[in-house]
């Protein structure tokens, strides 16, 4: 297990180089001049000078690419031209609805799609069974922003029971915060339900299918002790895979959800960043964001070996 | 197993997909010859209607149609979904074929940089490339393409992995054929049906996709007519009209819903292991 735990945290150095180099590339090697970039192609000569001497890209790139990524290592992901405060301390500042607006759709999701993909196997091929596959088909095709919307509209613009959005901090209390973050993580979550039910649900199939469940049936087991003591376990193992890649994929949608209702997310930074030409800040945001994801991939990799021991002598 | 179930048309799933996506492709084709009205007509005193018989599904907020605007939009994101799931398949299966061919360190290298495009999804493609080029179609399309060039490239790796060492491609290898002929006349029409499969499986995934990123501004532009732009406008007149946000959002939730159907319908048919 040390082996392969150390294998894969190897290969996870080798695969964040790779964003790194990915990042680096588009913003400072495909524009050309970033310094025209940062300041419009109005700028004068004398001032884009300036600006590249300032941000050194004057240098050679392989130089320019070890000292971002060695200020990136240390925390350090360069200046903000347009709030003039680090990247980090912003990216940091921002967190804090990101993160509970991720963790809260990923409950949401589970809380929804395990019991039903529970439901639909026990009921195999019957109306209950084809009730939830008919819900996940839908909850696949309609767009979490729409679903966004569409709860506003319900919620807020008809019933009005809540606002529209906005996010006023968890200074002013967790509740009014939580509060704030239940619809887009209702958006977001309930939506992304589909894959994870179907998983549970073959998953728990697939395992109802082994021998070692009929045995137990043979045995006179009941059919509930039969779920818990036997199945569920051994089922979990693709699900929690499938969880670990829908928080990826929850992280990258809350980025849109934060725009459906005003919260002052790493999306809505980014996104600010884009339309005052905050060259720093969207390498730091979409840097920072893309490791998460990279590593959360891994996590789940190392937690699968956990899970099923017969992963680890691949 | 009976016969029935062999049939195409008699699986209701592939049915109905099928039925909704040759709609949804009739619908792009129709709009270049005929629209209700001019999508892009606008009418001061016509703004934010609600369905009516001039106007089947309402106005926007220049009092253009919306059922009109709905159609050409059709043609938007069947372009990106075409568009894209190529450019994710073409590079995909590229670095896929070539790393399961010829493993080694190359194959190692290329995994690693696999994994790192998996850590992009196109939102963050999208953000990246938008911060340096400007954002429109041609963006949307990139940036969903290299979102889903991980998949490709893992399924075509597994499938040049287990074949490069079966008896027909030593056979050829025997008679003298390269690494190019091996490659692309032996083993890669036999990876094709799987390939096949995720790629219409990818189409309504890359569709979803170009309507969050032009709800986002980051994908295609006005005047361009596109189900995300609509919305990302419907929002701002949510108490005036709320048909506005529910008519495109409807458009893209069928369209995913008989794609993804078309796609399941098709896995179904094209593999018998997840039969019966």
């Amino acid at each position: 297990m040390r082996r392969f735990i150390l294998r894969r945290v190897a290969a996870l150095a080798a695969t964040l180089f790779f964003v790194s180099i990915l990042v680096f590339v588009v913003i400072r090697v495909l524009p050309g001049d970033p310094a025209l970039i940062i300041m419009g192609t109005e700028a004068s000569p004398e001032a884009a000078a300036r600006l590249r001497e300032a941000m050194g890209l004057n240098r050679p790139l392989p130089v320019q690419y070890a000292e971002w990524i060695g200020g990136a290592l240390r925390g350090d992901l360069g200046r903000s031209i347009q709030y003039d405060v680090p990247v980090g301390a912003l990216i940091l500042s921002r967190l804090p609805v990101t993160f509970p607006l991720t963790l809260m759709a990923a409950l949401v999701m589970t809380l929804t799609a395990i019991p039903l993909g529970i439901f639909a196997a026990t009921r195999h091929r019957r109306w209950g069974d084809y009730l939830t596959m008919i819900l996940s088909q839908l909850g696949i095709a309609v767009p979490a922003f729409w679903a966004g919307l569409l709860l506003i509209l319900l919620f807020s613009v008809r019933l009005g029971w809540v606002q529209a959005g906005g996010f006023d901090g968890w200074g002013q209390g967790v509740l009014p915060a939580l509060k704030s973050l239940l619809l887009p993580a209702i958006a977001l979550g309930l939506f992304q339900f589909a894959v994870l039910a179907r998983t549970t649900r073959s998953a728990i199939l697939e395992v109802l299918r082994e021998e070692y469940v009929k045995t137990a049936r043979a045995k006179g087991l009941g059919e509930p002790a039969v779920l818990v003591k036997h199945t569920f376990r051994n089922a979990m193992i693709p699900v929690v895979t499938v969880v670990g890649i829908q928080l990826g994929q929850l992280m990258a949608g809350s980025i849109i959800l934060e725009s459906v209702f005003y919260l002052p997310g790493l999306g809505r930074l980014a996104l600010g960043a884009i339309s005052a030409r905050d060259l720093p800040v969207v390498q730091g945001v979409v840097l920072f964001v893309a490791s998460m994801i990279v590593m959360i991939n891994v996590a789940v990799d190392i937690l699968y070996a956990f899970l099923d021991p017969r992963i680890r002598y691949e | 197993m009976n016969r029935r179930r062999l049939h195409p048309f008699s699986h209701v799933t592939f049915t109905l997909g099928f039925a909704i996506s040759a709609l949804l492709v009739a619908t792009a084709a129709l709009s270049f010859v005929y629209t209700p009205q001019d999508p892009l007509q606008m009418s001061i005193a016509g703004r934010l209607q609600g369905p009516s018989a001039a106007n089947w599904l309402g106005t926007d907020q220049f009092g253009r149609d919306l059922l009109s605007r709905i159609m050409t939009g059709a043609v938007t994101s069947i372009a990106v979904g075409v568009i894209a799931v190529g450019i994710g398949m073409g590079i995909g299966v590229l670095l896929g074929m070539v790393s399961g061919y010829f493993g080694g360190w190359l194959d190692e290298g290329f995994m690693r940089l696999i994994d790192a495009v998996q850590g992009f999804p196109a939102i963050l493609s999208a953000l990246l490339i938008t911060a340096v080029f400007k954002p429109g179609i041609v963006i949307s399309m990139v940036a969903i393409g290299i979102a889903f060039m991980p998949v490709f490239a893992r399924l075509s790796r597994g499938s040049f992995l287990e074949l490069r060492a079966r008896e027909f491609v030593l056979a050829a290898r025997a008679l003298g054929a390269g690494d190019g002929a091996v490659i692309f006349r032996h083993i890669l029409p036999n990876t094709l049906s799987p390939l096949i499969v995720q790629a219409t499986i990818s189409f309504p995934v890359a569709i979803l996709a170009e309507a969050a990123l032009s709800y986002l501004g980051l994908g295609t532009q006005p005047p361009y007519p596109s189900w995300g732009l609509m919305l990302k406008d419907a929002q701002n007149f949510l108490s005036m009209n709320p048909w506005y946000a529910i008519f495109p959002g409807g458009a893209i939730a069928v369209t995913v819903l008989g794609l993804n159907l078309l796609g399941d319908g098709l896995r179904d048919l094209l593999d018998p292991r997840v039969r019966g």
